[in-house]
């Protein structure tokens, strides 16, 4: 059983936190004491507009960014969050020289070990890139490359995945099951998930943030009902969209 | 239509009008030979132009060869210390100020009639543009790359030690071999150049020797059956590691192919 190979090795969930996150820009402050909870095993989406700080947030806490400063960031358990952190971005990110396979097996290559090879095709089956592990990315759609990178995403088996609207550069079908994808195998997982899209936010969000104002503030969490993904076609998923829409455009 | 037939019809419609200028003119042979008179000149001298041909073929290879590989050296060591980028850069530009031309005679001086000189000068000639070009690619590595590895070789402990050159390795090197390629071809067309003003200043083989000798003997059909092999050389060798890279960079699609 793929499902049980994948699962089985998966670290324990631990929560994250963040005190005093800071981020300014000419010395202007796009946010300042900014605090961040994640939940341990849930999925928490972030939602904001653009040039609100999101992105840089997420990347604070995957110790990429340059200029985001943070007073306090630690895991759940009181050790560190970097190492434990699995990051996917907007783009693929996929290296054009690289097969799917060899892609997908990144991360142990950069760490001098040796990659597990049978996961990594158990990970692409899951995807349903299996046929295609032996390809480069320029042969593969704009959606296949997103499942790629998911599927190297959930190679890496850290505790935190941070992704960064991992789905906003697939047309509308695509981004639908893709999100269905990306439930079901981050189910379980502590996630923190930066969109700009409500609906989205709504569909995988155990709890939904949004970053808004300026400098920015973090709402209080929205928690909508029902299991994660929600059906799209929800009515009441619509109807919080719109207040989400209306809580952004203010 | 393919390279090779486009190559047949310019090289005719050049031919053509050569002949052509010469009937025209009714120039004398010694000083522009019809194309006919370089061939006749050509296949009558065909072992002595392939003996000379064999040393400047040497020439170029060997000194393509240690160019590169010690531009390639020199980028990644530039890349990967800050501080040697920081103070030899900038020499290294001024270097080129200097026309390397200009050195052939100190080169034969210094090492010699034979081979060595010819050799230091083709690789002279094309360590810059190897040097630029790959240090110009491993500059430019695209930051979200970077940014991926960054996260996947963090440990607990913070950025691992091992985390640079994995990334040089892994990333950064392999990123940067379309613009390495790019110089490389540079290198290819500069490198006979570089051979032939060696040979100029001071030989005793090679074709830029026997094109001197025969325009002192006023054999200007021989001079320019010389020059003819040299161009095929040249063309050759050129076209021949455009295809190798093509084929070794396959991720590297020429969008003007198609146009």
């Amino acid at each position: 059983m793929p499902a049980q190979t994948i699962n089985n090795s998966s670290p324990p969930a631990i929560g994250v936190e963040l005190r005093g996150g800071a981020l300014a820009f000419n010395e202007r402050a796009v946010f300042k004491d900014l605090d961040l909870d994640i939940p341990a095993g849930q999925t928490t989406c972030l939602l904001g507009a653009s040039g609100v700080g999101k992105s840089s947030l997420l990347r604070l806490i995957a110790g990429i960014s340059p200029e985001a400063t943070a007073l306090h960031l630690s895991a759940s358990d009181g050790g560190p969050v970097s190492g434990r952190i699995s990051y996917m971005d907007q783009r693929d990110l996929l290296l054009p020289w690289l097969n799917v396979l060899a892609n997908v097996t990144l991360g142990a290559r950069l760490r001098g070990e040796t990659p597990d090879h049978q996961r990594a095709m158990a990970l692409l089956a899951r995807v349903g890139l299996e046929e295609e592990a032996q390809a480069l990315p320029s042969a593969l759609s704009g959606g296949m490359r997103q499942r790629a990178a998911l599927a190297r995403t959930l190679m890496e088996d850290r505790a935190v995945v941070l992704m960064d609207e991992p789905f906003s550069a697939v047309d509308a079908l695509t981004r639908l099951r893709l999100q269905d994808l990306a439930a079901e195998l981050l189910a379980g997982r502590t996630t923190l998930l930066v969109t700009h899209d409500p609906l989205e936010a709504l569909r995988l969000g155990h709890r939904i943030l949004v970053l808004c104002g300026d400098p920015a503030h973090m709402s209080e969490p929205l928690q909508p009902a029902g299991a994660v993904p929600r059906p799209a076609d929800d009515p009441d998923l619509h109807g919080l969209a719109a207040g989400i829409l209306r809580d952004l455009a203010a | 239509m393919d390279i090779a037939r486009r190559s047949i019809i310019s090289l005719a419609i050049l031919l053509t009008g050569w002949q052509g200028l010469v009937w025209i003119t009714n120039v004398e042979p010694f000083i522009l030979p019809g194309p006919w008179l370089v061939l006749v000149s050509l296949a009558g001298h065909l072992d002595l132009i392939g003996e000379h041909a064999a040393v400047t073929l040497l020439e170029i290879l060997l000194g393509l060869f240690f160019g590169s590989v010690f531009g390639i050296l020199s980028a990644v060591s530039l890349s990967w210390f800050p501080h040697v980028r920081r103070w030899l850069l900038p020499l290294l530009v001024v270097t080129q100020a200097i026309p390397v031309f200009a050195l052939a005679p100190v080169l034969v001086l210094w090492l010699g009639y034979g081979l060595a000189s010819k050799v230091m000068m083709a690789s002279l000639i094309i360590f810059f543009p190897v040097t630029a070009a790959f240090l110009d690619g491993l500059r430019q590595t695209e930051p979200g790359w970077l940014d991926l590895a960054q996260t996947m070789t963090a440990t607990t402990a913070g950025a691992a030690k091992s985390g640079r050159w994995a990334m040089l390795r892994h990333i950064r090197i392999p990123a940067a071999l379309p613009a390495l390629a790019s110089g490389l071809r540079v290198a290819a067309s500069v490198a006979p150049i570089g051979a032939v003003v060696g040979e100029w200043v001071g030989s005793s083989a090679g074709l830029g020797y026997l094109m001197l000798h025969a325009n002192g003997r006023m054999q200007i059909d021989l001079l320019f059956a010389a020059l003819f092999v040299l161009a095929v050389i040249a063309v050759t060798i050129y076209f021949t590691l455009d295809w190798l890279l093509r084929r070794l960079l396959p991720w590297q699609p020429d969008s003007l192919a198609h146009d």
